[in-house]
């Protein structure tokens, strides 16, 4: 098995007018996820949502900015690190990944040789 | 050592022609090079099952053609050379991996599920050596890669070109090419690209996309994008080539029949696109005497098993086209109504605003010159051919045939500032002298 991690980039301006429905029907669709991950034979290492990026800060070169790195229509807005066999394994848990307001990005945990 | 200029491979390599021992290096070339064009993609796939990193295998696979040289020189060709290879170079990768501790750990690659193989294949000396080379391209056309990277690594990993050779195919400086390929290489092994061939739920989508980098090659090959010459050999023969051993790999999907169909039905027209002086010949002028009849009948035969079954795919619908054209006795003569239908057909099972134009060329046949203009100002407001040098260049032609000079002219002016292949040029320039001088 092998980590990856997936990223969900979207758009915050429809979470920031939802309906407290909407809200609900994305915390379900969340925690099916956590189980369908379970039966396609995967596993959730760790998965957690962030705040908006209007919480964000910014260091580069030591001078500290208000915002995210960088601005765009979707933003980075939560993760889940998980276990899988092989890159199609994992694109198989990332397509079931809730993602309503946009969409997500895997990526493979880097392995160090002499780790 | 990629200097064999033979034709299609034989579906069966039969046996080599070594005659026992001696020093007869001519022939050991001409073999180690033969055995380069048949056999890379199945000594590699081999070799990597088993290096476990696709560097390693080609760099293993590499030593056993360089040594393949002397032995074969000293002790004759062996009967097998694809297994003599594989045993060589398999050999070679264990020994190294066995020697370098820390090239065995950093091997993520090639997350081998073992199933059973379908093809049991070769034996010499050292156990059955299983095909893996659907593995192979299935691994090189992943979704996961660029298309233009699925590319090429598919001309390096199984067709065994050089990267050179590749960026010349595609008029990209080498090292762009190299560093494609390494990328491409990189992902595949630090993301786990597995090694394996899809299961039947997702093979049609993964079949697809090795379909479309076999045609790619050959489209590419078939009308090159810039030069001189306006075929481009090498591509299209190395189309052909993978088109035929997927089909004697897959035998069971009709959509890789229908595009070794498609290969051979188009290709052979190939001696009449151009006349002796280069200037570029349409369907209409062609000499459908001096057409490749071997390759239209296999063609022809492929297309007939490839539409069986019902609800044919893009390839095979395309080959039915070719096939209605192969057949025709002239131009005027061709079945174009039939040909819109199967254009009709392809629309639905393949949404591309270029199929949307070659029926529209199609109708034109068909019911006449407007009513191909009227599809054609449909499809010019279709931002996905915004810049596609065949819209202007179908209109211009459609314009010139309802005696519209200055609007084709126009449109040849259109077509021209968007094409950089000479023949085609030329081509274009003529029809514009005509009917700018009318």
């Amino acid at each position: 098995m092998a980590e990856y991690l997936i990223l969900i980039f979207e758009d915050e301006n429809s979470y920031a007018t939802a309906t407290p429905d909407v809200f609900q029907e994305v915390m379900e669709a969340h925690n099916r996820f956590a189980a369908q991950v379970g039966e396609k034979g995967g596993k959730i290492v760790e998965g957690r949502a962030l705040q908006p990026t209007s919480t964000a800060t910014t260091i580069r070169n030591d001078v500290v900015t208000d915002g995210p790195f960088a601005e765009t229509k979707e933003a980075l807005g939560g993760y889940y690190l998980i276990e899988a066999r092989d890159l199609d394994h994992a694109l198989e848990i990332a397509k079931l990944t809730p993602a309503r307001f946009g969409g997500v990005e895997v990526r493979p945990i880097m392995v160090f040789d002499n780790a | 050592m990629t200097g064999a200029a033979a034709g299609h491979p034989p579906a069966d390599p039969g046996p080599s022609t070594g005659s026992g021992a001696g020093r007869d290096r001519p022939a050991a070339a001409a073999a180690v090079a033969d055995a380069h064009r048949r056999e890379w993609a199945f000594v590699l796939a081999a070799t990597a099952r088993v290096a476990g990193d696709l560097d390693l295998a080609e760099e293993c696979v590499q030593d056993a053609y360089v040594s393949a040289l002397e032995a074969w020189s000293q002790q004759g060709v062996p009967r097998n050379p694809g297994a003599w290879l594989t045993t060589t170079a398999r050999r070679r990768a264990i020994d190294l991996l066995r020697r370098d501790t820390t090239l065995r750990r950093k091997l993520p690659l090639l997350v081998t599920p073992d199933e059973p193989t379908a093809q049991p294949a070769v034996d010499e000396g050292c156990g059955v050596i299983p095909d893996d080379r659907l593995r192979l391209v299935f691994t090189c056309c992943h979704p996961a890669l660029a298309r233009e990277a699925q590319v090429a690594l598919t001309l390096r990993l199984v067709c065994g070109l050089s990267t050179a050779e590749i960026a010349r195919a595609f008029l990209v400086p080498e090292p762009t090419m190299a560093a494609r390929v390494t990328r491409a290489k990189k992902k595949i092994s630090a993301a786990r690209i597995a090694y394996r061939v899809p299961d039947a739920a997702e093979l049609p989508d993964r079949l697809d996309a090795v379909l479309t980098v076999v045609h790619l090659l050959f489209t590419t090959g078939h009308t090159a994008p810039g030069g001189d010459g306006l075929v481009r050999r090498d591509l299209v023969d190395r189309a052909a080539g993978l088109a035929r051993m997927l089909c004697a790999l897959m035998p069971d999907e009709p959509e890789v029949r229908g595009l070794l169909a498609l290969i051979l039905l188009t290709d052979a027209r190939r001696a009449t696109r151009c006349a002796p002086d280069g200037r570029l010949l349409l369907l209409d002028e062609q000499d459908r005497g001096q057409w490749d009849r071997p390759a239209i009948d296999e063609g022809l035969r492929l297309v007939r098993e490839a539409l069986r079954g019902g609800r044919p795919g893009r390839f095979a619908l395309q080959a039915a086209i070719a096939a209605l054209h192969a057949q025709a006795p002239s131009y005027p003569a061709t079945d174009w109504a039939q040909i819109v239908r199967l254009y009709d057909l392809l629309g639905r099972a393949w949404l591309s605003p270029v199929v949307a134009l070659n029926r529209a060329v199609a109708l034109a046949m068909a019911a006449g010159p407007g009513a191909g203009l009227a599809e054609l100002a449909r499809l010019e407001a279709d931002p996905r051919l915004a810049g596609y040098r065949y819209l202007p260049a179908a209109k211009a032609d459609l314009l010139r045939r309802l005696g519209r000079a200055d609007e084709a002219a126009a449109a040849y002016r259109a077509a021209l500032e968007l094409t950089d292949n000479h023949a085609e040029r030329q081509f274009l320039a003529g029809r514009l002298a005509e009917v700018a001088g009318r």
